[in-house]
């Protein structure tokens, strides 16, 4: 085995050290009732061909490759990586090291996490942003958590059906066991949030704090700033979600908006969909809530000759200094993902990112276009980002079909989330999807 | 064989990323529009984002110059007690990296997605097999959020059994983050002291465990190396009052092919696949931390669940009594094919083989350094052996300045003050993927710093030396907390 190094004679001399007769003898402290005594129903080891043959065999049985155009984001989005990103990320370097435990020897992971902090910050206009969380759906889970901490007595938080249905499952399991209640908002005609009842409402002193998507589920923009001041007026806290930060290289950023807490997903700022993950949770705040936020946090400092240097910091709020007192559980963060991301803005730079969103912007105005003269209706009138919800006259599924046979998937059907909306699509465009794609679909809907 | 790892190398300066660049200049490929340009309200564009204009040229040296002040486990001996810091295969990489893999969807039809779909199943059997537990859920993002998944476990199952518990009985030799995903249930931690031995007292745990007690989280071996010899003893007692048994797998590197955790009378118990199963820990993440569970807690596991129909493979939902769900999508699915491709190049002998060379390289470690480092425990240890700074305080010289002075001979030191029940502790888990040769020079590296510390003890408390940066003023970065740079470029 190529992983292991041990020659029968060094094993024997190494034995012998320790005062063992076998290596079965070193677990003598094992009782013989908790052993293991059955055969394992492993494949025999595979050889690293046979290992790659395998793969190639797991990966034709999906059904769509990698060259097929998949108009469906729903918070996993396909962008172009630039290869520099891939290769940067993959150094073994930042790729094989632990936490920065050891900041001396680790200044290239927590530069590297600091300089994300910060273009993050600028990207969400947020005062403070951590290393990262495991994903936006936790990271909404926390954001709701936090905010319930910082409001301290209240016990409640409202949370729009328009986020997207996965992110409410996971804070229905995390607040589950809790004495708090999570209510949700509903949608209006239009796409977006009904925040109306919250300025008259009389109930609204035991809410905590209420979250927002933007882009929203269905891709519509919601009207953050209004939210923002009615949110306050009812004396909550303004949670922004999002599951595609692209959106902000174009949109209002949530901070200038009036968010208190900010999170969302980042996988789309050069991490691969890989079937849901590894992604990474964005998650900020502003500056008076800096010791409630969750999550490790990297801190500029100095050496001892004056030189600049990064630290692990603000850890007493971490459960290995008062392990009974932690304000989260979470001991780690997404390190490789918060630096692929990192490396994916300072890529695009601030022209980029303009540039690159509008691009999906255009383009998604364009399939809506086009689309509608084939006959489609679009449901919601709210301006949308690189996401939206459609409707046809006829049964779109043979369409689909049609559409699949060419290696496109046109859209996502929203029946199974949302029952309401049966026999609605959701689609997105991004920058990877050509425009003779986008009229290949719309003629398929007119045939 | 003589000559020291270390060295001064030549390492570059790199400024932060917003004092490089050019307005104009652009790392990335961003195509022509091939469509007409929209119209955008005014009250919904922002103002121009504020990120410093880079060249691929400046990305790649900016990326290339910070990842040298790294050191990682492909650089060398990594012996980060309770991390595991085994060789990441760079085969694991390539499969996670297959187009379709890489790419794929997470919320296409299943007969899209078989061989995602497949490759869940079968790892999710894998690990079944491997623990001796019979169900498993991938979803969890990391070892902390295993343990989560499992205290929702704990508290949907006592739920379901009529009457909510409030307590949880928690060893002092259980990892830290233990108390904390207990009480994002709910439950409050009791603390169970360890016996002068370093192990769980049978008798105490009886004397604590109640009705209003869920159960215990016990991590065996615990985080003192020792492997908790009374587990069957104490799992029946805290079955007996109607409580449940959470097995903390985050050290199984040490007991693959040794222990049933089934047969141990654990019913929840997490694994760490950045750990056992070599996948890389990515400078903090990502990791992914399963729950297995037993027959009778499948029913509360997340979904979807993935079910094998046949020759096909598929998601469930209606799962009434399941906790929900912990992860947007499918967990850590990149991680997860790595350990997925480890577990198949490894085959059972090859994973059993592991454990016991873990095994044999930590003891064979604790042999050696016992005559220069004090052993608060002196017992035969799993993978990991803790020592601790006694016997070098008469010189001044704390377990943070042999840490450093290593950092200088060209090691990733131990885990330093951790376990908490060990004054100035330093844990070392050398994992089995270290040779001989590799691990006789770390033993006389560190024998040699015992002396140090006794002769020439400025030495350690000047280290590190060699590194880019020396000692950092930890207390001024919490005090004046600096979390992120200017607002604005060359600022």
């Amino acid at each position: 085995m190529r992983y292991l190094p041990h020659t029968p004679e060094e094993i024997a001399s190494m034995l012998a050290t320790v005062g063992s007769t076998s290596l079965e003898g070193l677990f003598a402290a094992v009782p013989a009732d908790c052993r293991m005594t059955r055969p394992w129903p492993l494949p025999a080891p595979k050889s690293e061909w046979e290992l790659d043959d395998h793969f190639r065999t797991l990966a034709g049985s999906m059904r769509m490759d990698a060259a097929a155009k998949v108009l469906v984001g729903a918070g996993s989005y396909h962008h172009h990586i630039p290869e520099t990103v891939r290769n940067l990320a993959g150094r073994s370097e930042f790729l094989t090291a632990y936490t920065p435990y050891q900041p001396e020897m680790a200044q290239g992971t927590l530069q590297g996490i600091f300089e994300y902090q910060t273009l993050t910050a600028r990207l969400l206009g947020m005062d403070v942003v951590n290393a990262s969380m495991y994903d936006g759906a936790s990271a909404l889970a926390e954001a709701l958590l936090m905010g319930l901490r910082i409001a301290k007595k209240k016990k409640k938080v409202l949370v729009s059906q328009a986020i997207h249905p996965h992110y409410r499952a996971v804070v229905r399991a995390y607040l589950q066991p809790t004495a708090y209640e999570v209510v949700e908002l509903d949608l209006l005609a239009n796409g977006r949030t009904d925040l109306g009842g919250l300025a008259h409402s009389g109930d609204l002193a035991d809410v905590a704090a209420v979250a927002l998507q933007s882009p929203n589920f269905f891709g519509v923009i919601e009207d953050l700033e209004a939210a923002g001041t009615a949110i306050h007026e009812a004396g909550s806290l303004m949670i922004a979600c999002f599951t595609e930060p692209l959106a902000y290289g174009l949109l209002k950023n949530p901070g200038l908006c009036g968010a208190d807490i900010v999170c969302g997903e980042g996988q789309s700022f050069g991490i691969s969909r890989s079937f849901g993950g590894p992604g990474l949770g964005m998650f900020g705040c502003r500056e008076p809530f800096t010791r409630n936020l969750p999550g490790r946090l990297v801190g500029e400092t100095k050496d001892l000759e004056g030189r600049r240097g990064y630290v692990l910091t603000l850890a007493t709020r971490e459960q290995h200094i008062r392990r009974e007192k932690a304000t989260s559980n979470i001991c780690s963060n997404q390190g490789i993902c918060a630096m692929t991301a990192g490396m994916y803005m300072a890529s695009l730079g601030g022209t980029g990112i303009r540039q690159l969103a509008r691009l999906n912007y255009d383009k998604t105005r364009y399939l809506m276009d086009i689309l509608v003269e084939a006959g489609a209706r679009i449901p919601f009138e709210s301006p949308v980002f690189n996401e939206f919800v459609a409707e046809f006259p006829r049964d779109f599924g043979p369409v689909r079909e049609r559409l699949l046979a060419k290696n496109i998937v046109a859209g996502l059907e929203l029946g199974a989330l949302y029952p309401e909306c049966t026999g609605r699509y959701l689609f997105c465009v991004t920058e990877t999807i050509p425009k003779d794609t986008l009229d290949t679909i719309a003629a398929e809907v007119r045939a | 064989m003589n000559e020291p790892l270390g060295t001064g190398g030549l390492i570059l300066n790199e400024p932060l990323l917003w004092h490089k660049g050019k307005k104009g200049r652009t790392g990335m490929s961003i195509p022509e529009s091939d469509v007409p340009a929209a119209a955008i309200a005014d009250d919904l564009l922002g103002p121009e984002v504020p990120f410093p204009d880079l060249s691929e040229v400046d990305v790649v040296r900016h990326y290339t110059r910070l990842s040298q002040w790294n050191y990682g486990v492909d650089a060398g001996m990594y012996p980060l007690g309770s991390c595991t810091m085994k060789y990441n295969p760079k085969t694991n990489e390539r499969q996670a990296a297959t187009p379709e893999i890489a790419s794929a969807h997470p919320m296409l039809a299943d007969v899209l997605c078989q061989g995602t779909l497949r490759m869940l199943y079968e790892l999710q059997q894998h690990l079944a097999t491997i623990t001796g537990l019979d169900a498993v859920s991938l979803q969890p993002a990391a070892g902390a959020h295993g343990e989560l998944t499992g205290m929702l476990i704990f508290h949907a199952w006592h739920r379901s059994h009529g009457a909510q518990r409030h307590k949880i009985l928690i060893p002092d030799t259980a990892h830290g983050t233990n108390p904390a995903s207990a009480a994002l249930c709910g439950y409050k931690a009791v603390p169970v002291p360890s016996d002068s031995r370093g192990m769980l007292d049978p008798a105490l745990v009886a004397s604590l465990m109640d009705e209003d007690t869920a159960g215990i989280m016990v991590t065996n071996p615990n985080t003192l190396g020792l492997f908790e010899e009374h587990i069957r003893e104490i799992a029946e007692i805290v079955h007996a009052k109607g409580g449940l048994v959470y097995g903390d797998g985050a050290n199984m590197n040490a007991v693959l092919g040794v222990i049933d955790a089934k047969k141990c009378g654990i019913d929840v118990l997490h694994l760490n696949l950045h750990k056992t199963f070599s996948t890389p820990h990515g400078g903090g993440g990502p990791g992914a931390g399963p729950v297995c569970v037993t027959a009778q807690l499948e029913p509360f596991l997340p979904v979807p669940r993935v079910i094998k129909d046949g020759e096909t493979f598929r998601l469930e939902n209606d799962r009434p009594q399941s906790v929900g769900r912990v992860h947007a999508f499918h967990g850590n699915f990149g991680v997860l094919v790595r350990a997925y491709s480890y577990i198949l190049t490894m085959g059972e002998a090859g994973l059993k083989k592991a454990s016991q060379l873990a095994v044999l390289n930590a003891n064979y470690i604790k042999e050696q350094l016992k005559t220069v480092l004090h052993l608060p425990y002196d017992r035969p240890c799993m993978h990991e052996c803790v020592f601790s700074d006694l016997w070098q305080q008469p010189y001044k010289i704390s377990t943070v300045d042999m840490a450093k002075r290593l950092i200088d001979c060209g090691y990733h030191p131990p885990t330093i003050y951790f376990p908490l029940i060990v004054h100035g502790a330093m844990m070392i888990e050398p994992t089995e993927t270290e040779c001989k040769d590799d691990i006789d020079q770390f033993i006389a590296t560190v024998k040699t710093i015992a002396q140090e510390a006794a002769e020439q003890p400025e030495l350690l408390h000047q280290a590190p030396q060699r590194t880019k940066v020396r000692r950092l003023d930890e207390v001024q970065a919490a005090r004046c907390p600096c979390l992120i740079g200017p607002v604005g470029n060359g600022d």
